[in-house]
Formats: structure tokens, sequence, C-alpha cells
């Protein structure tokens, strides 16, 4: 009886993961055909992008004010609070901005895209639309990711710039030289750390999109349905930009030798 | 008649999660003749609907678009048929985030074949036909359930379908506006269009159509004429027409439909 139950789960869980993959696979296929739609791409990139502009500003300014600050405390006692603005920017540059920032905006734009996709599913304006003869991932799915895969690393960039402001704040609080502190940021950081904090972002949005696509092109039910679709988008999104967070960090290690 | 000129589902068979939906159904729906899907909420219409369309896979049997099975083919490859046939759905699905005029363009626009002046000449057209040019620049949210319908029936007509489907389009609506559907639907007849419709109002049905088919319990029970129908013996026909013993299709002690409770134990 337990088989029987584990042996269905997994059906399910099986069946999800295939279906979401190829979802995904038809996405970057569809990416590169026409019909383009620019005016879809724009409106999404105004929607769910700039729209999170000031959520990312918030989120840069204050964890970059308590990295700096915990940085100063630990430091201090080694005389070596010169090092915090370098720590700030390569901890926020390389994992942070780009985590806190993907979580962020899966939070408010995952959802988004699910409740909007959702309730188009269950008032039936997606079936209408295959009616009209569109392909719903070319209209729907592809310019989301688009929006996505262009807004996110450039939220990200701001998210980071925004942090070591606000951790060199924190600093002239401490007295810190500024000299000293932005002297510190090329001492720990390599071009490869900005490599990575923007190849990371890029690729969380495409997860956040296609998820948010795909759990809302999924929704069943009514209302209830839409909201529990929402959640789950965020929930799956969230949990999907941390282990791919922890597998990027595996692969830009092996690429640094 | 050729199959050309039909759309037709033969031996079908759907289900949902084990619940059997439709079993063994066979229809046709001709070029000219006029059809309404009869039967009782959850009964299978609008998934009828769905399936000749394309918009669901049904577990065996086939669904043809004039010559063409359209059955397991992707998407793509039936579209040029599909664009014979238009559908309008019981909320009217209109895209929330357009307005009048740019649904019922929609088709129009995504094709690309016509020019913005000539999408808009044919926009206002349909507009006109149905009623609402007035509600032009408006959005869905801004209409009323009847204006919505009307607005539905107008993005169905823009790209000129041969075959105009139609889900429950005069449920929810006051009775002016009931009779406005039907005049509507009476109109794009007369214009040669063949219609589908699937409601459980036999006033609308009987208003529109010549064909009609009743489901019961996942099957097709009856089909004929409306005088045909209304001379029926079968009971549960009979039933439908004067509802006296309600325990043919719902369970009147609890309040079930004895359908769903029949389906959900398979």
């Amino acid at each position: 009886m337990k088989f029987a139950v584990i042996d269905k789960l997994l059906l399910i869980f099986f069946h999800e993961l295939q279906d979401y993959f190829t979802l995904a696979g038809r996405t970057f296929v569809r990416t590169f055909r026409r019909p383009f739609y620019y005016r879809e791409f724009a409106i999404q990139f105004d929607k769910l992008g700039f729209s999170s502009l000031f959520i990312c500003v918030l989120t840069g300014l204050f964890s970059g004010m308590v990295m700096a600050l915990q940085s100063l405390i630990q430091l201090k006692p080694f005389a070596a609070t010169s090092y915090v603005g370098g720590m700030v920017a390569v901890t926020m540059i390389k994992e942070l901005g780009p985590v806190l920032a993907a979580l962020m905006v899966a939070g408010r734009v995952g959802s988004a895209i699910t409740a909007e996709l959702g309730t188009m599913v269950v008032t039936e304006q997606v079936d209408a639309m295959r009616v009209e003869g569109t392909d719903i991932i070319s209209r729907l799915v592809v310019p989301r990711c688009k929006a996505m895969l262009l807004a996110l690393p450039l939220l990200t960039i701001v998210t980071d710039m925004v942090s070591v402001f606000g951790g060199y704040i924190m600093s002239a609080g401490y007295s810190i030289n500024p000299i000293m502190y932005i002297s510190g940021l090329p001492q720990f950081l390599v071009f490869q750390d900005l490599i990575e904090g923007v190849v990371k972002p890029a690729v969380f949005g495409v997860i956040i999109a296609i998820t948010g696509c795909y759990v809302g092109l999924n929704t069943r039910g009514g209302a209830e349905g839409v909201g529990s679709a929402a959640k789950q988008a965020v929930v799956l999104s969230s949990v999907l930009i941390l282990v791919c967070d922890f597998f990027l960090a595996k692969i830009f290690l092996v690429f640094r030798g | 008649m050729t199959f050309s000129d039909s759309i037709r589902i033969e031996k079908l068979c759907y289900s949902i999660g084990g619940r059997k939906i439709l079993e063994d159904f066979d229809f046709v729906l001709e070029r000219g003749i006029n059809r309404t899907i009869l039967g009782i909420s959850g009964a299978g219409k609008t998934t009828i609907l769905k399936l000749l369309l394309g918009l669901l896979n049904p577990d065996s049997g086939k669904v043809f678009i004039g010559d063409l099975c359209i059955t397991g083919l992707p998407e793509s490859s039936f579209m040029q048929q599909r664009k014979r046939i238009a559908i309008v759905f019981q909320g009217g699905a209109l895209f929330d985030s357009m307005t009048v005029g740019e649904n019922v363009g929609y088709r129009l626009f995504e094709e690309g074949r016509l020019s913005q002046s000539e999408i808009t000449k044919v926009v206002l057209e349909k507009l006109s036909f149905v009623g609402v040019e007035a509600a032009l620049n408006l959005y869905p949210a801004e209409l009323s359930g009847g204006m919505k319908k009307r607005v539905a029936i107008a993005r169905a007509l823009a790209a000129d379908p041969e075959y105009i489907f139609f889900d429950e389009p005069t449920t929810g609506l006051d009775p002016i506006g009931v009779y406005n559907i039907c005049n509507l639907i009476q109109r794009l007849q007369a214009e040669g269009k063949t219609t589908l419709m699937v409601t459980h109002d036999l006033v609308t049905a009987f208003a529109t159509s010549q064909r009609f088919t009743l489901l019961h319990k996942a099957r097709k029970l009856f089909e004929g004429s409306e005088e045909e129908m209304k001379a029926s013996t079968i009971p549960e026909v009979r039933e439908f027409l004067e509802p006296t013993d309600r325990s043919l299709f719902y369970d009147v002690q609890t309040g079930n439909d004895k359908q769903q409770e029949q389906a959900g134990s398979l």
C-alpha cells in the first residue's frame, strides 16, 4: 500500500518535471522563432522589471548596511576595518545581491505572472487565444522570459550598487575613511565575480518566469485555484533559485580553477 | 454533403481523473444545419466544444475538421482548419488587458494580413453588427454581461468563420438580453454561418437550432428535430423538457447529481 502511494507520487513528480522542462524547451526554441511580440515584451519588461526597482533598492540598501555593520564588529578587534568595503562588495556581488534580488522579485513577479496566466486559464482566455490561432508559448511565455532575462541582471546590478553604497554609509558612521572603503573594493573583487554577479540573476530570471508561467498555465479551479497557484509558484521558484545558486557557484568555482 | 463540409466526432471517449465525461460519442455538424447539444450542468457539453476545437485530447476516438483528423496532431498542424471555426465562450473570454476594439480585431492583428485602417474598419463593422460600436475603446471590465457576450460574438465574426460555436450564450442574461442574443444568432445563420450551441436553455435552443442532441450519463441519449424531441417517449427526454420527476437527473433527497454520483463510482 505504502509503495503504491510512493509510486504514484513519484509518477506525478516526474510527470510534472517532464512538463516543466518541455515548457522550458519549447520556450527556448520559440525565443528565436517568429512571431516576436515586441510590444508584449516591452509591457512585461516594464511591469515585471522596472516596477520591481524600488523593492530591489530597499533590499540592497539595508542588506549592504547590515553586512557592513556585522563586518565592522567582526573586523574591529583585528584592526582590519579597512577591508569592510571589499567584503561587502564581494559578498553582495557574488552571492547575496543576485539571490536576494531574485527572491524579492520571485515573490513579487512570480506570483503576478502566475496569477495573471492562471486567471486567463480559468476564464478561458487562453483557450480563446488558441482558437484565434495564437501560439500561447510565443505570446505569453517567451516575452515574460525575455523580460526577466534582461530585467533581473539589471535589477541585481542596481541592488549591488546600492548595497555597496549602504555599506559605505554605515562605514562612514563608524569613521572609516571613504577612500579606504572604496580602495578595498578591487582588492577583493576579480572580473569573474562581476560575470558571476550577472549570469546568476539571468538564470534566476528565467527560472522565475518559466516557473510562474508553468504553474499559471496549469492552474485549475476558480479564484481559489489561482490563489494557491500563485503561492505554489513563489515557493517553487524560491527553492529553485537557492538550489540553482549552489550549482552555479560550483560551476563558477570550476572555472576559477 | 461531403466530409469537407462537416465537423465530426467518431466513437469518442473522454474522462477526467477516472470520471467518464463522454463515452462512445458520435456527432456530426454539417454545414448549414444548426445544432444544439442539450444536457444538465456538468453533462460534458462544453467539453464537446473543446474536443471539436482540439483544445482537449480525447482518451480514444477521433475528431475531424473537414477531411482532417486532428486527434493527436500538434496544434500548429491544424491551425488552418481550425480557423474555419470560431467560438463564443460562456463568460465571453475577452482579453482583460485589451480594449474591445483590440479584442475584436485580435485574430486580424495576429494574422498581419490587413493594415491597421482595414482592421479598424472590420472591427467597427462587426461591433456595429452586434450593436456595441460605442464600446470600441472600453475595456472588458467596463462592460455588462450582455455586452461582453455581444463583443465575444463580434470577435468570433471578425475572421469570417464558417462555423460558430456558442457555449451557453444566454446564461445569466435578462429576458431582453436573451432575446437580443437569439436574434443575433438567427441573423448570423441568415448570413450563412453554421452554429453549434451547447445550452440547457430550451427557449434559446428551440429558437436557434434545427437539430438537437441530448447528453445523459456521458452518452448521447437522443438526437432529432424539435418535433421529434417533443414527441419522444424516452423518460429522460420528457423529464428534460418538462421537469416533474427530478430524480431522473438529480437525487431529490440529497440534491446530488445522479450522473456525477455514478461517474464518481466508476
